[in-house]
């Protein structure tokens, strides 16, 4: 390999390193008390997909329309359950942000593993992250390959 | 670059004697057997019945995660599905008997010589996906239809056809495969041009003729061997070596053939279909792809079919025809299908993030189908009560972004490989790749 090409390579993992790691500027935003009334029913949350900010303490309110459901939110591992016509709550303190999945932990029929929320905590930085390792890699392999096609077209 | 695994005699002497394998054979089948016992017996909720934990959670994480990145066809190996049917052929359980039974025989159709028919089983399968993955009984309908499915075209064809032209399974772990550090082959071709009876293909009182309707001295790429070790013990001249060697060595020679490429297209399309609809928080899309024959589910299929046989080929061959503009190339023959070799490492790191999320949330239904298989409330490894919850949960995110930035540079090399054998710009087609990425990304993150 070339110097040149050498140097691509330490660039980029720099670039990377950065995009994967570097710490951000958080938009503090005052932490809140916030109510959130999520409706579940076979093999669904409505709504679906939920917003708080870092910091603010989060109460899930479950009611189920149908059979027993439950609510797991992935990363924080905390989970209440619901019987049908009766509001259990869930109350926990936001301190993680991204984005989590929250799902179904008792078993409600046939698409029960399935039964999938999403709650995002702030912006969903490592998805960014990812994107921008993607693009990132992309680049990268392209410059450091030249193009062949014209390398012997030539 | 490749090294002999078989040089070592343990090694050869393990793959060589039908004992261990017909040992793997019998656990395999027993616990196939028993997949489809506890889909009719057992309890009807999927995530307690031991048929659909096994094969959808226990049997899919090994499959994808494991044995096809790694060992390539290596579970078409010791797969239990052809086997009572090429029993029946044979006579036999081990070595050929002394009188062959006679049974039909019949050579496959030319005309069905490839994978389409691969591509429609595995088409129809993810269609119903939703209700095959969560129902038991269906699961049990579909794993007894292929047992016996192939049992009767055992009795009916030559070989095992169903296996090269009917397993939904099979088809795509031929075509990644492919990508696998694992290799069947011969020392030397020059040793077959003089071996006079191939018993590697027709057969000796030592083994039997490839069962895979392939000439083991031809080969070229792993698509098509199953990896059976009949060709390792026919073998006079002692020619056929098992190799490792490095990741996706068959790429090299990038494939012509409309089947296999549509083969790719569809793994492709449907590994993010099901990380929209079955890992998604749409529930209405979820429902849709259940409620099999209802106007939603046409819908779903609709939409499914369009994008694995419309939009994503035809915006592949948007960025072949570019790549094409740019390096003002004349018009190599299967440009399409060759640069859609470069689908087979995404694709499969496709599969393998959507399968890790899938797999690692779901790992603890083992526990529970172990211990109480049929949702009886037994308890037999104590194990029973085990609460669910997700593993690994924060290694997850971290490991899908690895798989699949990791799989799009592999799919940028294996791109530009091939845009230097045909002399047109890869470009494009890595631009397709890269959003194909990012939406993946989007949808699982
Ligand atoms: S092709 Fe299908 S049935 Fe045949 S061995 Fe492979 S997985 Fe089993
Ligand atoms: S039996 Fe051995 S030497 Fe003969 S054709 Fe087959 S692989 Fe080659
Ligand atoms: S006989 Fe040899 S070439 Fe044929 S499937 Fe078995 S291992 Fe592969
Ligand atoms: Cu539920």
């Amino acid at each position: 390999m070339s110097r040149k090409q050498w140097f691509l390579i330490i660039f980029a993992g720099l670039a990377g390193a950065v995009i994967a790691f570097a710490p951000l500027p958080v938009r503090v935003t005052p932490p809140a008390q916030r109510t959130l009334r999520v409706e579940a029913n076979q093999f669904a949350y409505s709504p679906a997909v939920l917003a708080v900010n870092p910091g603010d303490t989060v109460t899930i309110e479950l009611v189920s329309t149908d059979v027993v459901h439950g609510l797991y939110v992935d990363g924080y591992g905390v989970s209440v359950t619901a019987d049908p016509g009766q509001t259990t709550r869930l109350t926990f303190t936001a301190d993680r942000s991204g984005s989590f999945r929250f799902r179904c932990n008792v078993t409600c029929g046939a698409l029960h593993t399935f039964m999938i929320g999403k709650i995002q905590v702030g912006s969903n930085i490592l998805l960014w992250r990812a994107l921008g390792l993607t693009i990132l890699a992309s680049l990268v392999a392209i410059i450091l390959f030249p193009r062949p096609a014209k390398a012997q077209a030539a | 670059m490749r090294s002999e695994l078989t040089r070592f005699p343990l090694v050869k002497a393990l793959l060589k004697n039908r004992w261990p394998q017909l040992l793997v054979f019998i656990v395999m089948l027993a616990g196939f057997l028993f997949a489809i016992l506890s889909g009719f017996i057992g309890t009807p909720v999927g995530s307690s019945n031991f048929g659909i934990v096994f094969v959808w959670i226990a049997w899919w994480a090994i499959l994808i995660l494991v044995a096809v990145p790694f060992f390539g066809r290596g579970w078409c190996a010791v797969c239990p599905i052809p086997l009572p049917g090429e029993w029946i052929q044979r006579g036999a359980i081990l070595e050929p008997p002394s009188r062959k039974p006679r049974w039909l025989n019949l050579r496959w159709p030319n005309k069905l010589r490839n994978i389409w028919l691969q591509n429609l089983t595995f088409t129809l399968v993810a269609l119903f996906s939703s209700v095959i993955l969560t129902t038991p009984t269906v699961t049990a309908i579909v794993l007894a239809g292929m047992l016996f499915l192939a049992i009767g075209m055992s009795i009916v064809f030559e070989r095992r056809t169903f296996c090269r032209y009917i397993c939904p399974v099979g088809g795509f772990i031929g075509l990644y495969a492919q990508a696998a550090p694992l290799e069947l082959r011969v020392k030397d071709k020059r040793v077959c041009a003089t071996c006079k009876d191939k018993p590697c293909y027709n057969g000796s009182q030592v083994g039997y003729g490839c069962p895979w309707d392939v000439f083991p001295g031809g080969l070229t790429r792993n698509t098509y061997c199953g990896l059976c070790m009949e060709c390792l013990r026919t073998c006079l001249y002692d020619n056929i070596v098992v190799n490792a060697r490095p990741f996706a060595a068959d790429l090299a020679k990038p494939s012509t053939r409309l089947d296999e490429t549509f083969k790719a297209f569809i793994m492709l399309g449907a590994a993010m279909i099901y990380a929209g609809v079955l890992l998604g928080p749409w529930g209405a899309l979820k429902l849709a792809a259940y409620s099999v024959g209802t106007t939603a589910w046409l819908g779903y299929a609709a939409a499914f079919l369009a994008l694995i046989f419309g939009i994503l080929p035809a915006f592949f061959t948007l960025a072949v025809k570019v790549g094409q503009r740019l390096s003002r190339a004349s018009t190599p023959q299967h440009l399409f299908s060759k640069f859609a070799t470069a689908l087979v490492p995404l694709g499969l790191m496709f599969w393998v993030a959507f399968s890790l999320s899938f797999v690692l949330t779901n790992a603890a239904y083992i526990l529970t189908a172990l211990s109480d298989p049929f949702g009886w409330g037994w308890n037999l490894f104590g194990m029973a009560g085990i609460a669910w919850q997700p593993y690994l949960n924060a290694l997850l995110v971290p490991l899908q972004t690895l798989v699949l930035v990791g799989g799009l540079l592999w799919t940028v090399r294996t791109a530009q490989k091939v845009g230097t054998e045909v002399r047109v710009s890869p470009i494009p087609v890595i631009v397709f790749c890269t959003l194909a990425t990012l939406v993946m990304l989007g949808l699982l993150l």
